[in-house]
């Protein structure tokens, strides 16, 4: 299904830039060159933006604090928040300042704060400080009588992870950007401009940005570009505890991080929840990020283990994700000057802070090509809703018709807005990210039936049979 | 600042039962508050079974319930506010209010919370697999078919076999769905006989003591595999009906300072049906889910006399004795018991469940001095009702004891 929405695309069908996977990297990087003045089109071969990594993490905007020194990834995770810092407020995108504590259970681990803090000063990340025991518990109450010390990270903070890139790409739109859902690229051939072949039909650009996540390796290599790294998926999941968790953990608990993984975090979300996880689980499919019963009971365990009163919170919602994580540990950025090509790839575990800082890098690899962009005279001013507890919801002023999901307090304005958006969602994953009806601690008993009616015809994938109870009846 | 005596939250049958009640005892300001846009609460979708045959003396179904309790309820003077959710109770008789009209504090003297229970979702059993499309509650799936004709699948696997997975599977049927399996984590159907015959009659694959090892398929569900021992089965279907396993909807008190019961998910209450704040009531399903219409009709009208028998005196202060139990007893209803010798009592009995099937002897002791016992082989699917002794009322400790013997 291509955009609904009427926009304007390119007189001679030609685009300076087309970007490959509409994740957080894709649409920040849409947004980025859109605002430079570029000609843009951004292809998804998913129903809706984000339908891979991005659609799934722990909405942590990191400060880099544990980066690897020197690395790209700490300069862009650091250039990417402070963009983020910088435009949120503009762009209706919330913030919710809870900092971290890092938390060590043991004496081992108490030694290695002394080295996280070092390594987070010398990452320029200035507000850390040791805390004792008591300290520590008496910024979070609920923490175990386990707990050995800890080391407060100030500035990683929560965000709403799928408003963020909407509003990105809402942007990009405004600026006269093209997306192309449900279109996926088959194969690209470069011989000064690019002729692009998609599922839907062929493009041409001037060059092309390859932000396909999961599927990165894969790309570049339908884009005729040399193998340079290969994708590994490392499965993160999640168990989600009810809305009455949030009050007793309000900073995120993060462990001792080992070589692989930052490790179990306890984080509340801007939506007003409590996330426990993720899992780093290595695993060959790149298109399941299933569920497993034991792993979610063990992460409940270990919750209650670290804040013994989350035992007795209801699970709200389970989720997993895909990190695209490659056979190394660094981000895998390269640039092609002569094929016009740039590859943002392998951005493991940190790309929703750092897609503003890949988005600004993106662009200044591409200045190096030599065609310059002429920015637009102006910029359109675009806010994206908002759906966080920490800002005024909709529900709490008047008029605004009635609430449909009582768990999140959804309005039936907010819905009706969502569906007549410039970018409304395209299946019903994104309508729940867009709206977060049927996403609170009933999953949709009561708002369900209700919601599958509002959105009736709205989406290519409907279920098997949501043509009405009448009718060819076996 | 009262707006009210007395403020109910819900209105579905105990919600209504308490208002009624109420009203013909002569409390004048009653305020009905409910969230969606007509009365009935979980009533209001089932269309086929009997309701409604021992508060109204006929037989209503589904949404004529409903109206019924609707009718009833204009005719007895409540002021009944329906679109109008509550977001918090607080002390002193507070709700909080959201409703077309913006936000709202209102107070009463009294706050009656009959909010009801849902079936858990695929979460909240940390269900394994992919996150498909086509995983409902029966819930749901009555709501999308009574309400706007929608049919989310043709071939689901019911997994449950609860009263209410009968009901599912009737639902189904009527709509020209046709479920491939219905199964059971437990090693026996869990309703009684002879509903348990019904899917066999209808040549429905049963399987019990089967779980659900993975869901498979994107967008929509095109496999759910099963596990029994070392086994596994795949069942070719396109959704996964997820009936029973009621849980209260019992979120205002979990976000409170009142909090919830481990044993049942809800409030803890008196036997006036009062929680730890003795402003604030409940009574229905959100006590112990689940129980029929019919009886969460009769819990409402019992709470809403003993509230407005409260009224009638300055609000309690004695402190509750909790009501302690040996496992395999799931909960005991009510929690609480208060040393008062009001005689307008809401709860004549415990209501008891146990967790899996047992023989063996259950005892009731105050202070430690047996009041009762009875021999028998217990159900987890049955409700067990124990008197209340007066004299329970005055004890320090009171124990339900459980000796099993095979
Ligand atoms: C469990 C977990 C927890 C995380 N926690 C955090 C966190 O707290 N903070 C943080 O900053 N980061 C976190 N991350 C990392 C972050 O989510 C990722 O780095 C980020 O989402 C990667 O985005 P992306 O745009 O590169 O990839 P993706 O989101 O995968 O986007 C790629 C897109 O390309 C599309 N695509 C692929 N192939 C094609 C094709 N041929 N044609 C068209 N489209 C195609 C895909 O459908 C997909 O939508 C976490 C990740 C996981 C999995
Ligand atoms: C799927 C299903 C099938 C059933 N089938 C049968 C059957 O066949 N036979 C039978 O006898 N019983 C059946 N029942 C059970 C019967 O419906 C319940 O026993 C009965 O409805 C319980 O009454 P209640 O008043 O306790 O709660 P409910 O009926 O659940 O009513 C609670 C009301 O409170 C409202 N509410 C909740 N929170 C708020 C808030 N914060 N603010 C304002 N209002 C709020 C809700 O909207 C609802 O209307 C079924 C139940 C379900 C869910």
């Amino acid at each position: 299904m291509s955009n609904p929405v009427p926009h304007e695309s390119s007189p001679d069908g030609f685009y300076d830039v087309a970007i490959i996977g509409a994740g957080v990297v894709g649409c920040a990087v849409a947004r980025r060159f859109a605002l430079a003045g570029a000609r843009v089109v951004l292809i998804e071969k998913g129903t809706d933006i984000l339908s891979g990594a991005s659609k799934a993490n722990s909405a942590i905007l990191h400060t880099g604090f544990d980066a690897p020194p020197d690395s790209l990834e700490l300069e862009l995770v650091r250039k990417g928040r402070e963009e983020y810092l910088s435009i949120h407020r503009e762009l209706g995108l919330s913030l919710v300042r809870t900092g971290a504590l890092v938390c060590a259970w043991s004496a081992g681990e108490h030694e290695s704060l002394h080295g996280i803090e070092q390594q987070a000063h010398a990452n320029g990340v200035q507000a850390v400080r040791p805390l004792s025991a008591a300290q520590a518990r008496a910024l979070v109450p609920a923490l175990s009588s386990r707990l050995v010390a800890a080391l407060e990270v100030e500035g990683e903070h929560v965000i709403d992870p799928w408003s963020a890139p909407l509003a990105y790409v809402t942007q990009a739109m405004a600026l006269g950007a093209t997306v192309l859902r449900a279109t996926e690229l088959l194969h690209g051939t470069f011989d000064g401009t690019w002729t692009l072949q998609t599922s839907t039909g062929t493009l041409r650009a001037g060059a092309v940005i390859n932000c396909a996540g999961l599927y990165g390796d894969r790309v570049d290599r339908c884009l005729e570009l040399p193998e340079r790294f290969e994708i590994r998926p490392r499965k993160g999941q999640f168990v989600v505890l009810d809305k009455a968790a949030f009050r007793h953990v309000p900073r995120i608990i993060l462990p001792v991080p080992t070589a692989i993984t930052k490790g179990i975090v306890i984080c509340p979300t801007a939506f007003g929840n409590v996330l426990i996880g993720p899992t780093a689980e290595e695993q060959p499919d790149r298109t399941r990020a299933s569920l497993e019963t034991d792993t979610l009971e063990a992460l409940l365990q270990r919750g209650a283990e670290l804040l013994p009163i989350l035992r007795t919170m209801p699970v709200s919602a389970t989720y997993a994700g895909l990190r695209p994580a490659t056979e190394q540990k660094a981000y895998r950025v390269y640039s092609a000057p002569a094929q016009r090509a740039i590859t943002l790839g392998g951005i493991r575990s940190t790309g929703l802070s750092a897609a503003l800082g890949l988005a600004a890098h993106a662009l200044h690899l591409y200045e190096r090509f030599g065609t310059p962009l002429t920015p637009p005279p102006g910029i359109p001013d675009i806010r994206v809703p908002n759906l966080t507890e920490t800002e005024e919801r909709d529900w709490q002023r008047a008029d605004h018709g009635e609430i449909i999901c009582h768990c999140e307090r959804v309005t039936r304005r907010e819905i009706e807005a969502a569906l007549a958006s410039p970018l409304p969602p395209g299946d019903p994953g994104g309508f729940k990210r867009r709206t977060r009806a049927g996403m609170g601690r009933c999953q949709g008993f009561y708002c369900g039936a209700r919601v599958a009616e509002m959105t009736q015809g709205c989406f290519s994938n409907p279920p098997p049979a949501a043509t009405g109870s009448q009718g060819d009846t076996p | 600042m009262t707006t009210a005596d007395v403020i109910i939250i819900g209105g579905g049958p105990s919600g209504v039962a308490a208002g009624l009640t109420l009203r013909k005892q002569g409390v004048p300001r009653v305020v009905l508050l409910e969230r969606e846009a007509e009365l009935g609460g979980a009533t209001r979708h089932c269309a086929h079974s009997p309701f409604g045959m021992r508060e109204f003396g006929r037989v209503y179904f589904g949404a004529a319930y409903g109206r019924r309790l609707a009718r009833a309820a204009h005719k007895a003077g409540l002021d009944i506010r329906t679109g109008h959710a509550v977001t918090a109770v607080q002390p002193h008789g507070v709700v909080q209010v959201v409703s077309a009209q913006g936000l709202q504090t209102l107070q009463a003297r009294r706050i009656l919370v009959m909010t009801g229970a849902r079936e858990r979702s695929r979460a909240a059993r940390l269900l394994p697999g992919d996150r498909p499309q086509g995983v409902i509650t029966t819930g749901t799936l009555q709501a999308s078919l009574a309400f706007h004709g929608l049919r989310p699948f043709r071939r689901p696997v019911i997994l449950g076999t609860e009263l209410v997975s009968f009901s599912a599977l009737l639902t189904c049927l009527t709509h020209g769905i046709r479920p491939v399996a219905m199964i059971e984590t437990a090693p026996a159907p869990l309703a009684r006989w002879p509903l348990r015959l019904f899917p066999r009659l209808m040549g429905i694959p049963l399987l019990c003591g089967v779980e659900v090892s993975d869901i498979l398929g994107t967008p929509n569900v095109n496999e759910v595999t099963v596990r029994k021992g070392g086994a596994t089965r795949a069942l070719a279907c396109d959704g996964l009906l997820l009936t029973g396993r009621f849980t209260p909807e019992s979120a205002l008190f979990l976000q409170s300072d009142i909090g919830v019961e481990p044993a049942t998910s809800g409030p803890a209450i008196d036997q006036y049906g009062r929680t730890h704040d003795p402003l604030i009531f409940a009574g229905g399903n959100i006590l112990r889910a689940i129980e029929t219409g019919g009886w969460a009709f009769r819990e409402g009208r019992a709470v809403g006399a003993a509230v407005a028998d409260d009224l009638r005196q300055s609000p309690e202060t004695a402190p509750p004795v909790p009501v302690t139990f040996d496992a395999p007893l799931r909960l005991v209803v009510p929690s609480l018991l208060r040393r008062s010798t009001r005689p307008q009592r809401a709860f004549p009995s415990f209501q008891l469940r146990f967790d899996r099937a047992a023989r063996g002897v259950l005892r009731l002791t105050l202070d430690g001095e047996e009041v009762w016992r009875k021999r028998g082989a217990w159900r987890p699917e049955r409700r067990v009702l124990v008197p209340l002794p007066p004299q329970a009322t005055q004890a320090e400790h009171v124990h339900f004891h459980f000796d099993e013997r095979s």
